[in-house]
């Protein structure tokens, strides 16, 4: 029997034969996950059919993996899958979909800022954590967001540009439905 | 047919590129994004040795794990001498790798590889197999490596093209075009020697290849490549049996810059099909990708120059030497492209060209962004400022006076192709000179020269500048073809062999499609890459794909525009040649008009019954070179050494850019990946040649904090032999950033770098040495 405990509200969960038994909302949907406990969260989500999710290096060096932890950026190939018990993760399938996308999904595509794309679902998702806390932040600041997600295929200037285009399209859609 | 750009409708448009929406929203599938049921995953053993043969091997241990399901070695796979290098067959380059073999030729070599059910149990198996080796004498350096009495590192007598195995040598030319005696006209002759280093590509998505049988037992390879059809040719080849039991298919790549133009996985994963009869995965972590996929060839180039004092370059004599390490792919085309795709940038009297691959004990080199390319222009554009100086003349004026203009050729283009004799080509487009004077606009390089004489303090600024060509596809040697049918809606498929690696070449493929189609680029359904769907192509390599890709499109799309005319001439009682197409309909010049779905369903439901479907191909007689100008301004701390990049600016021509958002961020990529193997790139390896830094945290590439400001100015040309006027633009910028910035550095302390990567101690002892 192991047990985990989580620093901030103390749970403890129960293993059975190595598995575990946990409750996480993944991009809206709460359920009851079984993760062995050296499961990285990035293999427990893939696993789970959750592909947007990339593995680039597994050694928190790339960035490809990011996804929203209760909102903030998190390496998800860094994190134990238990870790997740009783949080809401956010992958980029929860932003937005081809037929609704989100407005950052919309901006990366509209400033070119897509190539290969592998790196792109943890770039939309760290930019969605900015700007919810900053709509309207500076070059610098989305260059400093940015800087753990590495791309090969661009030179990050399409997509610093996607970013300020994202802001003002959220900006838009929030007066707008603020005039309704 | 539009043959000025202001005619284009889809052609030289921003349109966004098709794939992008999806992959925004994670919806995309890259390789491992779908997975077969009862996969297995596959894991390889690398030799901790440079060099060393395999004594003995047990594998019994690991074959006991409790969910293994097939164990290989050199001892249950097939013998058969290949080359991994994905290139057109004949393959240029020497037959000297074995899926598994007993000898090991650098530490990260492969041992043994395992399908078990899951990674631990592949794993825990891997630590099972006992090798006994006999470690041998390792050569690291390329030099010490074709010395006399260096360790033999190919000693096989089943290897087949090794020019000269006992001194480790794996490729050799030698060219020399004189018009007067060496030397003997010149004003200055400039002599010196530089040395690039071993470089990974750094493709985020790490090789991988799924590999499972489909209903009939044929092997279905879902690999993340960039040559499709040189991975069914070479997997097919390395394991003994027929083209046909394979397919292969190409999902969304996660790029590849030349490390997908190898092939080293997919024929160890299809063994291990075989051998388990399961799916099994292969999946290299960033480790092995970092030592065991592929790396840009080191070289070290000697080059000796001739110039007048009025600015002729007289004599141009390049000689170089690269690293293969362990195995010989692309040994003799990357070492031709070093001169090929350099020398005739500029027209000198003499051209002499001396090149030799040699093989040593370190990770493999192969195909790399540049191929060549960008170890030649590190060397010649570092020396065209020297010679400029040693002449006194503006550096600029001086490429103005030599580079080759509209109208001319080069006798290298003639003597030197890609492993064989070239082709003889005239710039029938060259925008160099507008490229040059918008650079030097853009990064107010004349202001700054004339305001970086005068410095004082520690930090001092400087500017400068390189002059860069490619090629476009490889002429009379690749091939590429396209099929499209039409659909009831007035929407086309379009089939490609093309290998679209996150480049856009699908959309650009589009955009050819439906400028000829008269639609939209959204009309044209694009697919690519599957060796039982699609046709032939070379894949994506060499700059190929929209020149000669393109070229196949926009044959194709004609073939299939000249029957749905003759289709809709019935329909309207016109004559084809009194039709077009034009915005998803056809046109008499009379005025009435029917749709094009109307055309395809008469066609499929209601009269003469027939698909409307085509197909063409496409090989080229030239390679017409884009051009470059690239300026770059730095400042260099004289206390620390360090180099930081204020600005700059890459104007390239491409000929007509099909679409210059795409041809933008491929310019932006190609730079930055310059700028960091200028500054940070270096895999190193300890004293016994394991890699020292094989992760990013100990090799470094930009993140989009420190990428400074970089600009792409697009120009353009029109390339008579490019599909609506385009040429290649991928490859050409990562060749720029090593010589300008070494030049800027020059400009703004005075020292002259030869050793890329500008790490802070190298610029600290070069401006240490000169007070």
């Amino acid at each position: 029997m192991t047990a985990v405990r989580k620093t901030a509200k103390a749970i403890s969960l129960t293993a059975e034969n190595g598995i575990f038994s946990i409750e996480a909302a993944v991009n809206g949907v709460r359920g009851s996950w079984r993760v062995g406990a050296e499961d990285t969260l990035l293999s427990a989500l893939r696993a789970n059919g959750w592909k947007g999710v990339k593995r680039g290096c597994d050694t928190g060096e790339c960035g490809s993996c990011t996804v929203l932890v209760d909102g903030t950026p998190e390496l998800a190939c860094l994190k134990l899958a238990v870790s997740a018990h009783g949080r809401e993760i956010t992958t980029i399938e929860g932003l937005g979909s081809p037929a609704e996308p989100h407005p950052l999904q919309e901006a990366f595509v509209e400033a070119g800022a897509v190539q290969c794309g592998f790196c792109i679902p943890g770039m939309i998702l760290v930019s969605k954590a900015l700007l919810d806390k900053n709509p309207e932040p500076s070059e610098t600041q989305i260059r400093h967001a940015l800087d753990g997600n590495l791309c090969r295929c661009t030179g990050y200037v399409k997509q610093v540009e996607a970013v300020r285009l994202a802001a003002g399209k959220i900006k838009n859609r929030e007066v707008r439905r603020a005039g309704q | 047919m539009p043959d000025n750009k202001t005619a284009f409708k889809v052609v030289n448009q921003r349109v966004n590129k098709l794939d992008s929406l999806g992959l925004a929203c994670g919806t995309a599938e890259f390789a491992d994004d779908w997975n077969p049921p009862r996969m297995l995953i596959g894991r390889l053993l690398y030799s901790p040795h440079a060099h060393a043969r395999i004594k003995k091997i047990d594998t019994s241990a690991a074959e006991r794990v409790p969910g293994v399901a097939a164990v290989l070695t050199y001892k249950n796979t097939p013998r058969i001498r290949h080359t991994t290098a994905g290139q057109g067959f004949p393959e240029p380059s020497p037959y000297d790798s074995l899926i598994f073999d007993d000898k090991m030729r650098f530490a990260g070599d492969r041992v043994a590889a395992v399908a078990a059910e899951t990674a631990e149990a592949a794993q825990e198996a891997l630590s099972k197999i006992k090798v006994d080796y006999e470690v041998l004498p390792a050569v690291f350096d390329i030099l010490d490596a074709a010395k006399d009495g260096a360790p033999v590192i190919h000693d096989e007598d089943d290897a087949k093209n090794i020019p000269d195995a006992k001194h480790n040598i794996c490729a050799a030319y030698a060219l020399d075009i004189k018009d007067h005696e060496w030397y003997s006209t010149a004003d200055a002759v400039i002599e010196q020697t530089y040395k690039t280093q071993y470089a990974q590509h750094c493709a985020l998505e790490p090789h991988t290849v799924i590999a499972y049988f489909d209903a009939d037992g044929r092997i279905v390879l879902r690999s993340s490549t960039q040559v499709p059809f040189h991975v069914r040719r070479i997997v097919a080849q390395s394991l003994g049996i027929e083209v046909r039991r394979i397919r292969v298919i190409k999902p969304r790549i996660g790029g590849g810059f030349g490390s997908k133009q190898e092939v080293f996985l997919d024929q160890a994963c299809a063994a291990l099909l075989l051998a388990a009869k399961r799916p099994v995965k292969m999946e290299l972590s960033r480790k092995e990708v970092f030592v065991s996929s592929r790396t840009r060839h080191p070289a070290v180039i000697r080059l000796k120059t001739g110039v007048k004092k009025d600015g002729k370059i007289t004599d141009l004599d390049l000689a170089i030497t690269l690293g293969n390490g362990a195995y010989g792919a692309h040994a003799l085309t990357v070492m031709m492209c070093s001169g090929s795709h350099t020398m005739p940038l500029y027209q000198a009297q003499n051209n002499k060209f001396t090149g030799r691959t040699v093989y040593t004990n370190l990770p493999v080199a192969g195909a790399y962004r540049g191929y060549g390319a960008t170890q030649g222009f590190f060397a010649l554009e570092s020396q065209m400022d020297m010679m400029a100086e040693a002449i006194g003349m503006d550096p600029v004026e001086f490429r103005l006076k030599n580079y080759i203009k509209q109208g001319q050729g080069s006798p290298i283009f003639k003597a030197m192709g890609e492993g064989r004799e070239g082709v003889e080509q005239v710039m029938q487009s060259c925008g160099l000179e507008r490229c040059i004077e918008e650079g030097l606009k853009a990064s107010g390089w004349r202001e700054k020269r004339e305001l970086y004489k005068k410095q004082a303090g520690a930090k001092r600024r400087g500017i400068g500048c390189a002059c860069l060509m490619q090629g476009s596809g490889i002429p009379e040697v690749d091939m590429a073809s396209a099929t499209i049918k039409m659909n009831e809606d007035g929407s086309f498929n379009l089939l490609i062999g093309a290998a679209d690696l996150g480049t856009g070449s699908d959309t650009v493929l589009a955009q050819i499609a439906a400028e000829v189609l008269g639609v939209r680029h959204c009309d044209i359904l694009v697919y690519s890459s599957d060796t039982d769907l699609t046709p032939f192509d070379v894949g994506a390599y060499a700059s190929s794909t929209t020149f000669i890709s393109g070229n196949a499109v926009r044959k194709t799309a004609e073939n299939v525009k000249t029957m749905i005319l003759s289709v809709a001439a019935k329909i309207l009682n016109e004559k084809p040649e009194n039709l077009r197409l034009e915005g998803g309909r056809v046109v008499a010049a009379s005025g009435i008009s029917c749709p094009l779905s109307e055309v395809a369903n008469t066609s499929l439901y209601y009269h003469d019954q027939h698909q409307i479907i085509a197909s063409a191909s496409h090989t080229a007689t030239t390679s017409p070179p884009p051009f470059s100008a690239h300026c770059a301004e730095v400042e260099v701390d004289t206390e620390t050494g360090a180099v930081a990049v204020l600005n700059y600016v890459a104007a390239v021509e491409c000929g007509t850019a099909i679409n210059p958002a795409l041809a933008e961020g491929q310019n932006d990529g190609a730079v930055l990946n310059g700028l960091s193997f200028a500054l940070t790139e270096e895999l190193e390896f300890n004293a016994a040649g394991a890699a020292k830094n094989a992760g990013f945290r100990g090799y470094k590439i930009f993140g989009a904090y420190d990428t400074p400001p970089i600009k792409t100015i697009l120009l353009s040309t029109y390339e008579p032999a490019g599909p609506f006027g385009a040429k290649s633009v991928s490859e050409i910028g990562i060749n720029g950033p090593q010589p300008a910035l070494a030049n800027a550095i020059y400009n703004a302390v005075g020292v002259r770098l030869t050793e890329p990567p500008f790490t802070p101690d190298k610029v600290l002892a070069a401006i240490r040495a000169k007070r």
